[in-house]
């Protein structure tokens, strides 16, 4: 990772994405500032209660957010890669449909299907052939994991057909 | 009792058949989830850890040893063979090892990763064993004051001395260190930025960050790249012994590695990567044969491979004494130890004697398997490095998440480990280090607790922190080591740093 001191005409424009993070850190500082004004002070012996460390916590994330600020404005950030969002998309709506159906559909099904999503953000986009895949290794893993291990893995209909 | 009849009882703990069963099949998966590309020690205990989840906890922790040994030489054959290293510390095994391998040496080179690492292991296990005692008298000693600066400082080392910029190391330290003041506050039972949810109270668990920012993070980030084509693995031609020179040139290179590693790995520097980079700056410096550095030298793998296992049995010196995890694989570590109520410091070498030093003689004993493992059978690891990556991928993300479930099978849980991945990959794009990340998270509700204890002990006078002469040499080790990077970076020499750089172990 290289860092910006090679003055070229990109870096050292003011870098908007830096300056998101910037207010991203500031906000969350200000929402633990919030957080922790509502605690009841509780200092006791130490002086020091519930609420001083988040303080100090909202403080460091404001004195960064300002820096960045600053960093951003010198373009001291290091130049990025371009990033393609098709794949992105794919695996976080895998996650999300897992996460969404475990309950429902059990693990195998569930897992089968993040499995597919995953391989089709790498190239695999035979969906047709990934998922009954994806399902049946996931399947297998059922039956070792909450089979053998005793791990509480969702069991859904195709798990009760086995146990 | 001295250290060796710890020891010996230890040996007799670990060669129980069952012990010895879960050390293989710890060592065996280690040197599996190690050896895949782009899984480095960290996420290889991380996605491991569910698997210890039913086990009573000795057997779990020598199963836990026996995975951290094997990630680590998982990783260096990785690196020789492909020139992607999966671990930041073996990114110097790849500088000669992967030049070795393309000259048709890969036999060789895997040789003496295997062999060094064995070496290390072994001297540096020992090591461990024989200062453990030293350091739990002194830490005995310590007080709450003492244990606050100590923290202080593996934060800055961990997070800004290394690495390529101060701003972005210390602003993943204090993102862990949000995320670490959730849940209930331990002295006074306060619910803190839990607003209200009950699936918060609780905090966030170790092993969610660390799977979703490493696994998750890493998967999406390799995605985003889009298609690079295959890896190009290089085949191992040839024996994979090494001959009469390779020995000669090696076994010098194996202890000046150990001897660099061990001290740095077991000091809160921030990570093995340091060592092996120093090892491999020695031995080009002493090498009779300059010319071959950088095309393929034999000590060049030799050296930092030694390194590497040295420092990571060094980790263990803090960890194990003090409960003071310095890297990101050290703080999965110490997550599973608290998933069985055990906090690992001089309390434990008291209470739990069997325990520890069971897990320090079943390292002994898994560095044995770990050389028989690797290598005779190194062809079948190199069969893992072949598996195409969208089903490369899509394992990992079974794995990650099926870690997650086993321990909370939630749909909160899972929105939690979707919402750090992409978090995880955000930073990655953007360059912040993720290590800071979950040591801030695990160490920060500890460094927290150990200054309220501090100032409840001195009713509120904050001057009490600095008139310990340790707990104030440490505070000023920790200024320096936050300060000087600072400048060196300002009158733009962080180039050096930079290579330092934990980024993942």
């Amino acid at each position: 990772m290289s860092k910006g001191h090679t003055p070229s005409t990109e870096t050292r424009r003011p870098d908007r994405a830096a300056l998101v993070i910037a207010v991203f850190l500031a906000a969350l500082g200000g929402l633990i500032f919030w957080d922790a004004s509502r605690l009841a002070s509780m200092g006791g012996y130490s002086g020091i209660g519930p609420a001083t460390i988040p303080f100090v916590i909202a403080g460091g994330l404001l004195v960064l957010a300002v820096w960045t600020v600053f960093e951003a404005l010198r373009g001291d950030f290091p130049a990025r890669d371009r990033q393609e969002f098709g794949p992105v998309v794919w695996i976080v709506g895998g996650l999300a449909a897992q996460m969404l159906l475990l309950k429902i559909l059990g693990f195998s099904i569930a897992t089968g299907l993040l499995f597919a999503a995953t391989a089709a953000a790498f190239g695999k986009r035979k969906l047709w052939m990934t998922i009954p895949i994806g399902i049946a290794l996931c399947l297998a893993v059922w039956l070792v994991f909450a089979g053998l291990l005793q791990l509480s893995l969702p069991a859904g209909p195709l798990e009760h057909l086995f146990w | 009792m001295n250290t060796f009849d710890f020891l010996l009882q230890g040996l007799l703990v670990a060669a129980q058949p069952m012990n010895l069963l879960y050390a293989l099949i710890g060592v065996t998966l280690g040197t599996a989830v190690g050896v895949l590309p782009g899984i480095g020690p960290a996420l290889t205990v991380a996605l491991l850890l569910p698997v210890t989840y039913k086990l009573d906890p000795g057997g779990s922790l020598i199963m836990f040893a026996g995975i951290y040994y094997g990630g680590m030489y998982g990783g260096s054959t990785t690196s020789i063979l492909l020139n992607t290293p999966g671990e930041s510390a073996s990114i110097v095994t790849a500088l000669e090892g992967n030049k070795m391998a393309r000259a048709g040496r890969g036999g060789p080179a895997l040789a003496t990763a295997a062999i060094g690492s064995f070496v290390a292991g072994l001297i540096a296990t020992i090591a461990l064993a024989f200062i453990a005692p030293f350091v739990v008298k002194l830490a005995l000693v310590f007080g709450p004051r003492e244990y606050f600066a100590l923290m202080v400082l593996a934060f800055v080392t961990v997070s800004s001395a290394f690495g390529d910029s101060t701003l972005r190391g210390l602003t993943s330290l204090f993102i862990g260190f949000a995320l670490a003041i959730i849940g209930i506050d331990q002295l006074t039972g306060q619910t803190r930025m839990s607003f209200g949810v009950p699936d918060l109270l609780d905090g966030i668990e170790v092993t969610t960050l660390a799977v979703a920012m490493f696994a998750i993070g890493e998967s999406l980030y390799i995605a985003a790249q889009g298609d690079l084509g295959p890896d190009k693995v290089e085949a191992v031609k040839g024996s994979v012994w090494m001959n009469r020179q390779d020995w000669a040139r090696s076994w010098k290179a194996w202890l000046r590695g150990t001897a660099i590693g061990f001290p740095i790995g077991a000091m809160p520097a921030g990570g093995a990567e340091i060592g092996t980079f120093l090892s491999y700056a020695t031995e080009k410096r002493l090498t009779k044969h300059p010319e071959e550095f950088g095309n393929g030298a034999i000590e060049g793998v030799a050296g930092p491979e030694a390194a590497n296992n040295a420092s990571a049995a060094g980790t263990l010196v803090p960890l194990l004494t003090l409960g003071l995890p310095t890297t990101a694989t050290a703080a999965i570590m110490l997550a599973g130890f608290q998933q069985y109520g055990l906090q690992p410091g001089p309390l434990l070498f008291a209470t739990n004697p069997q325990l520890v030093w069971g897990l320090i003689a079943s390292l002994l004993i898994a560095n044995f398997m770990l050389l028989v493992l690797n290598l005779p059978l190194v062809g079948l690891w190199v069969k893992l490095l072949t598996i195409p990556k969208p089903w490369l991928y899509a394992g990992i993300l079974l794995f990650a998440t099926l870690g997650t479930i086993g321990a909370n099978p939630s749909v909160f849980e899972l929105g939690m480990l979707l919402a750090f991945g992409v978090l995880g990959y955000v930073m990655r794009i953007f360059g912040y280090p993720i290590a800071p990340v979950v040591v801030g998270l695990i160490l920060g509700p500890l460094a927290e607790q150990q200054l309220r204890r501090a100032l409840s002990i001195s009713q509120g006078d904050v001057t009490v922190l600095f008139t310990s002469p340790v707990a104030a040499v440490l505070l000023v080790i920790a200024a320096a080591a936050l300060i000087i990077p600072l400048i060196l970076r300002a009158r733009g020499r962080g180039e050096v740093l930079a290579q330092l750089a934990a980024s993942e172990d």
